[in-house]
């Protein structure tokens, strides 16, 4: 029988014979040596025996030997990329995730490879129930990195590009001392859903790195290029630009939201028209926003309606559009509850962050650093008000 | 306010126009049977007359009169023995006036030669005056200096040794002499931060001033603010210019200018409250106004909504005022500016509005009428929208209930999303994150 010099198990445990518990070690003492020896262990189907033992294993356990299982996982991954099934994958990691997780707020190296495979099975929606929780901590840069790219990405495939900005904002404002591959190519992403959601690319806040600062857009001069074309307003300039652009846009993969770049211009013209007038006919509409036929911008349009991008009706008798106000009278009770849900979410932010706030007033190492600050330069004590004096 | 509907094409073509085509260096469409150039020109005297003759050679359309205005600058030119203004006009009249107006080199250089001899004789003087140290001489050598070098056109040592009698001056009369002789100079040069500068230093002195003094100090302060496009404090400066000016400040300034300058800029940039008080109702300027019946009476028109007579008004004397040599590049805005007024004005009692009578009242079409309050509204000067098919402007005013609870949500929302940021940023920071630590090294808290 297999010897059990690794993992410490806990006698208690120990005497507890479950079916996890000799998986565990099963699967352990075969990664002593070599994952190639799983199949010969397992037999049969490698994938559903994984699978079984990911989401069947103890927490607790797991954590011990953090390691092996995170080996365990990348063996699943592997072999549903082989078999080009990657949705069978899904399932098993999500469990995984949960079980490596300390809490919710923890980013594991799982994140990433779990919502790249959502991603590769097309399942945005399943990435979602991970996506949801706010990450706080974080150990492992290259998983912030990847996980931030990933999720994005599946914001984007949902059209949530509020949250992806969020996410895609994280990764190029993280702290850095040498730029990644990855943080240019979410920078790309970033530029092109910024211009979807607001028709413009914010500047890098204090925060960011300088090494982001300084070289991020030297990496990726035509989408910078295309954000000063947007700006200027014109349709078929823009249009111009993408075309003779169109291959560099298709080798990054990035030609569906370019497309989307586009599109949204037509929408912000029309929505920045209800601004304006009451109402205009679909011929001053089409000049004015540079289509090319009414009937183009009846179909813009109604499609924004549908969409609940603007409030409008369409009278095609008159060809006319009548913009109306946004009906919202913030009266509702489901307003109100919104509205009481989200004042409760941002009590509890509120309140964390004055914990940690504390927490740092309270760390060695910040009061060495306030204490040497103080005697090199000789600083007012007002400066250092929120230091408890008495930890000195 | 006129009811007439029609809308004749060469009113709307004016007014077209008036949208701001001063700019441009081609012919302004000058109505030649207007400017009579000799009594423009007897307006000034000096430097600037001949300045402006040139000026309005250069920039008129109109063959007759460009050669009558280089011809009197010619004849001024060599009245006053300045040989740079005679070579300038000679230039540019090209032989088209007949044999007495052809470059005489003779006697450009005899002028020059005599010129030499005074400036020699002036400098021994003056280095004489330096050796023997008493103050007062060395200012005036100084000054005569100036004067000489100011005749004869060059400008910047006049200016530079204008400067230098600041160090001989005893009297505040003294300063202010040397104050108003560098103004004269920057105004010409064109620097208008000098202008302002001196007008300050001469007012600040302890004695009280002449009141013409005072009020070229005014005028010249406006000129300053106009040419620097602070068209407010230009019309403040201009308002406030005393009657005494006349025509003491001939050798810069004309008092129509001052009442034109004045009611442009004020009309452009005051509101009406302004308006009434410090134009309509200002007793010393109507003084001003009156010397120019065609500005006075479009004033009254605009502070009275008669905004289509007003506009008129404008447009018959934008070709003269394009000549103006101070006026010319400002004319596009300020007569953008006082017909946006205008129209922000017409619309600001009403609940709603006929386009059709606001086009009739502004003599011009409904559909550039509508653009250009797309344009206002877009800036959000008019807080209105515009019903395109049934051609009626409405006002519109938020609703402040619901605008609130948007920005409260709104920033309910950016707040959630900055400190989630934050704490994700500091928790990288706090784990001393750094890519060093990439390869290999994996630490999972448990």
């Amino acid at each position: 029988s297999p010897s059990r010099r690794d993992a410490p198990i806990s006698p208690s445990r120990r005497s507890i014979p479950s079916a996890s518990n000799r998986s565990f070690t099963l699967r352990r003492d075969s990664f002593v040596s070599s994952s190639a020896n799983l199949r010969a262990h397992a037999g049969g189907d490698l994938l559903v025996t994984v699978a079984d033992f990911l989401t069947s294993c103890s927490a607790d356990q797991i954590r011990m030997a953090p390691d092996k299982f995170l080996n365990v996982c990348r063996v699943l991954k592997n072999e549903v990329m082989q078999l080009n099934a990657p949705i069978r994958g899904i399932a098993p990691l999500r469990a995984a995730v949960r079980k490596i997780q300390t809490s919710s707020e923890q980013l594991t190296p799982l994140h990433a490879e779990y919502l790249m495979l959502c991603l590769l099975a097309k399942q945005y929606k399943a990435g979602l129930s991970v996506l949801e929780d706010d990450i706080f901590e974080v150990d492992q840069p290259k998983d912030l990195f990847l996980y931030c790219y990933y999720g994005a990405m599946i914001y984007i495939g949902l059209k949530k590009f509020r949250k992806a900005l969020e996410l895609l904002h994280n990764a190029v404002t993280a702290p850095m001392s040498s730029l990644n591959a990855i943080t240019v190519e979410a920078y790309k992403k970033y530029v092109l859903v910024s211009l979807i959601q607001s028709g413009q690319v914010p500047s890098f806040p204090k925060y960011t790195s300088s090494t982001a600062q300084r070289n991020l857009k030297n990496h990726t001069q035509i989408y910078v290029d295309l954000s000063t074309c947007y700006g200027t307003g014109s349709y078929s300039d823009l249009e111009t630009f993408i075309q003779s652009n169109a291959e560099a846009f298709q080798t990054d993969n990035n030609f569906g939201l370019v497309k989307q770049v586009l599109s949204s211009m037509y929408k912000r013209n029309i929505q920045r028209l209800t601004q304006t007038y009451l109402t205009l006919s679909l011929e001053d509409i089409a000049s004015s926003v540079q289509l090319n036929t009414p009937k183009e911008a009846e179909m813009h349009v109604l499609r924004m309606i549908e969409d609940g991008e603007i409030h409008a009706t369409i009278n095609q008798k008159d060809g006319m559009v009548s913009f109306n106000e946004d009906p919202e009278q913030y009266k509702s009770s489901e307003m109100v509850e919104h509205i009481d849900s989200s004042i409760q979410r941002l009590m509890a932010l509120s309140k964390k962050l004055t914990s940690i706030d504390q927490n740092i007033s309270c760390d060695h190492a910040f009061l060495m650093k306030v204490q040497s600050g103080r005697e090199r330069a000789r600083f007012d004590y007002d400066d250092f008000d929120s230091v408890p004096h008495k930890y000195f | 306010m006129d009811v007439d509907c029609e809308v004749s094409a060469a009113a709307a073509a004016a007014v077209t126009n008036g949208l701001g085509g001063g700019e441009q260096a081609a012919a302004a469409p000058v109505s030649a049977d207007q400017l009579d150039v000799e009594a423009y020109a007897a307006q000034y005297s000096g430097r600037t007359r001949v300045a402006r003759l040139l000026f309005i050679a250069e920039r008129c359309g109109v063959e007759a009169i460009q050669l009558e205005a280089l011809r009197m600058a010619h004849d001024e030119a060599r009245a006053r023995e300045d040989t740079v203004l005679y070579l300038d006009a000679v230039l540019k009249i090209n032989s088209r006036l007949g044999p007495r107006y052809r470059h005489d080199q003779a006697w450009v250089d005899s002028v020059n030669r005599r010129a030499e001899q005074r400036k020699e004789k002036l400098e021994t003087e003056l280095n004489g005056y330096r050796t023997n140290l008493i103050k007062e001489s060395i200012r005036m050598g100084y000054n005569d200096i100036g004067d000489f070098f100011y005749a004869h056109g060059h400008l910047s040592e006049a200016f530079k040794s204008y400067i230098r009698t600041r160090d001989y001056c005893t009297t505040s009369k003294h300063i202010v002499q040397m104050c108003m002789h560098v103004i004269l100079v920057s105004i010409e040069l064109g620097q208008f931060a000098h202008v302002t500068n001196y007008v300050s230093k001469a007012e600040q002195t302890p004695d009280t001033l002449d009141a013409v003094i005072v009020a070229k100090l005014r005028a010249a302060a406006g000129l300053a603010n106009l040419e620097t496009k602070k068209y407010k404090l230009a019309a403040r400066k201009f308002l406030e210019t005393g009657p005494e000016l006349g025509s003491n400040y001939s050798e810069v300034i004309a008092p129509q200018d001052v009442a034109v300058y004045g009611a442009l800029c004020a009309l452009a940039s005051f509101d009406r409250s302004e308006l009434k008080s410090k134009v309509i109702d200002n007793i010393n300027f109507r003084n001003f106004l009156e010397l120019v019946p065609e500005v006075r009476e479009l004033v009254n028109d605009f502070y009275a909504s008669r905004y289509g007579s007003c506009l008129e008004h404008l447009e018959k004397l934008k070709p003269n005022l394009l000549l103006d040599i101070h006026l010319r590049e400002h004319l596009g805005t300020l007569y953008n500016d006082i017909r946006h007024k205008a129209i922000i004005q017409y619309t600001l009692p009403f609940i709603s509005v006929d386009l059709n009578t606001m086009a009739s009242a502004f003599k011009s079409s409904v559909s550039m009428l509508e653009k250009e309050l797309a344009a206002l509204i877009t800036e959000n000067k008019i807080q209105a929208r515009i019903d395109s098919h049934n051609k009626i402007l409405y006002a519109r005013h938020a609703d402040q209930r619901n605008a609130t609870f948007q920005r409260a949500l709104q920033t309910g929302n950016e707040f959630e999303r900055d400190i989630k940021a934050m704490l994700l940023r500091a928790n990288l920071i706090k784990h001393d994150f750094n890519q060093k630590n990439w390869p290999g090294q994996r630490k999972m808290n448990l």
